[in-house]
């Protein structure tokens, strides 16, 4: 059986008051207000351009609103470069392009922010790091560099590299976007088994059947402003909003 | 194979050379300038001496200027590409002249070795100040999105992500540089500084035999040079990656 990395639920309690932002111009989120205690998985959904990542952008500490509050376990995120440096590092992002560094092999990739960032041992980060690897089938490539893995591989490395200093939350942007249908099988269990260990999960996805089966509560954005929220499976059971109805309705036909 | 194709391109090489010679029906003679192999040998070590101190500091001092002008504190920004587009846009000639006529004398500044050294470094450095800007530009916006999503700092993202990748971009012209460097280092000859080029126009004055003199200055300044090239495709190949 394979050990707990991470032994505690958690369970999120979120808080989000009127978070606008704009880019040079659109605005991006208009208004985000959502507040869900006792969360384990929360799904953004909706359509492209509705403010989805944006939106998790912030709660990973990589962008700042123009204005509005945000609360993460009744701590209050502070928008200064600093405290955005300390949030980023309590808490592990997953970007759809992978993002891993070129030029270290799957191994660095994890030791190098255990080392530089969570001051472990150069020995302790190996420890980990392989440890890691282990767990999700990807001993043999550990001295392989990015390139010459498949995408599959990338995430699961680029996930492994995000989970290593344990973080409390995971945000995940869309991580199989760029993936087919068998490497997404595979990262996609890969997070439901990092689930049922405990890890808590903030998701942008399109994956409609993967959100329903892994999220606990679902929000859906559109234009910047959340539409309809809830626990998945009222959500997707009996969606209330004719729009989060209609965009289900056609991403669901095929 | 490579062997043979290598010394084929080689032989084509010399034939042309071979065939020039020969046509110009002058008979060498390297007896003349031979009692001036010391002079020779003082001006190549000179001219190795000045060139590697030379590429330390214009490797700093082009670091510098392309930090200066990714800084966001613009005056220094604007300070770094003021730097860069003068040095390129005028003479090095101009520029010894004057930096050592005029500033290194304001300066009190006395060594035209030392000014030598630091006039060749800044120019040196605004070109290499370039290359550096070019390969931090060459690393694409998510590595600095990842880089600080898993929390390092500035300096650390330069550091452990950014550079590493930037210098696999600039190594190349580089070299190319620092080969440039080498040679450039010749025109110091002109503010009295004997290095290898102004030891051959000195025997050339005294023996007038120009091709004797001329034609080992061409080997000489090729011994520093080569090594530079092959030494810096053999770094290219350790940092070679796919991205």
């Amino acid at each position: 059986m394979l050990q707990k990395f991470f032994p505690t639920v958690l369970n999120l309690n979120l808080r989000l008051r009127q978070i606008v932002k704009r880019f040079d111009g659109p605005l991006v989120l208009d208004g985000v207000s959502l507040s869900l205690d006792g969360v384990r998985t929360l799904a953004l959904v909706g359509p492209s351009g509705g403010g989805k990542s944006t939106l998790l952008r912030i709660l990973g500490g990589l962008e700042h609103p123009d204005s509005g509050e945000a609360e993460l376990d009744g701590q209050r995120l502070v928008f200064t470069e600093e405290a955005l440096l300390r949030h980023r590092r309590s808490v592990g992002t997953v970007f759809q392009a992978f993002n891993l560094f070129p030029h270290l092999t799957a191994l660095q990739n994890i030791t190098l922010p255990l080392e530089k960032v969570h001051g472990r041992t150069p020995a302790q980060a190996q420890e980990t790091g392989r440890q890691l690897l282990a767990r999700f089938h990807l001993e043999a490539h550990a001295g392989k560099r990015p390139a010459d893995l498949s995408g599959g591989q990338r995430q699961r490395i680029a996930i492994a590299r995000a989970v290593s200093s344990k973080p409390r939350l995971l945000l995940l942007d869309e991580p199989t976007s760029a993936l087919d249908p068998e490497m997404t099988a595979e990262v996609l269990d890969t997070i439901l088994e990092l689930r049922e260990e405990g890890l808590d999960f903030v998701l942008v996805t399109h994956e409609m059947g993967f959100a329903r089966r892994v999220a606990d509560q679902v929000a859906f954005l559109a234009d910047g402003r959340i539409v309809e929220a809830g626990p998945a499976a009222e959500l997707f059971g009996a969606p209330s909003a004719p729009q989060t109805r209609a965009f289900l309705a056609k991403v669901l036909k095929y | 194979m490579r062997a043979a194709n290598g010394a084929l391109a080689l032989l084509a090489v010399s034939l042309i050379f071979c065939f020039s010679f020969q046509h110009l029906a002058y008979h060498l003679r390297w007896s003349a300038i031979y009692p001036y192999r010391q002079l020779f040998l003082q001006g190549w070590l000179t001219t190795i001496g000045l060139s590697a101190a030379a590429l330390v500091c214009s490797t700093l001092a082009g670091l510098c200027s392309a930090l200066a002008q990714g800084s966001r504190f613009l005056p220094l920004r604007y300070l770094g590409k003021i730097y860069v587009e003068l040095v390129r846009g005028t003479p090095l000639l101009v520029q010894i002249l004057i930096l050592f006529y005029v500033v290194a004398d304001a300066f009190g500044v006395k060594d035209r070795y030392l000014v030598g050294v630091l006039t060749l470094s800044f120019f040196s450095g605004a070109y290499i100040s370039e290359i550096i800007r070019a390969g931090i530009e060459s690393v694409g916006r998510s590595q600095w999105e990842s880089a600080r999503a898993i929390g390092l700092t500035r300096s650390q993202t330069y550091r452990y992500v950014i550079f590493p990748q930037a210098l696999r971009q600039s190594l190349p012209p580089l070299a190319g540089q620092f080969v440039s460097l080498v040679k450039d280092s010749s025109l110091l000859s002109i503010i009295g500084i004997q290095e290898f080029t102004l030891s051959a126009q000195m025997a050339n004055a005294r023996t007038y035999s120009t091709l004797e003199c001329y034609l080992p200055l061409a080997l000489g300044y090729l011994i520093l040079t080569l090594p530079i090239s092959l030494w810096t495709r053999r770094l290219e190949k350790r940092h070679q990656f796919d991205t």
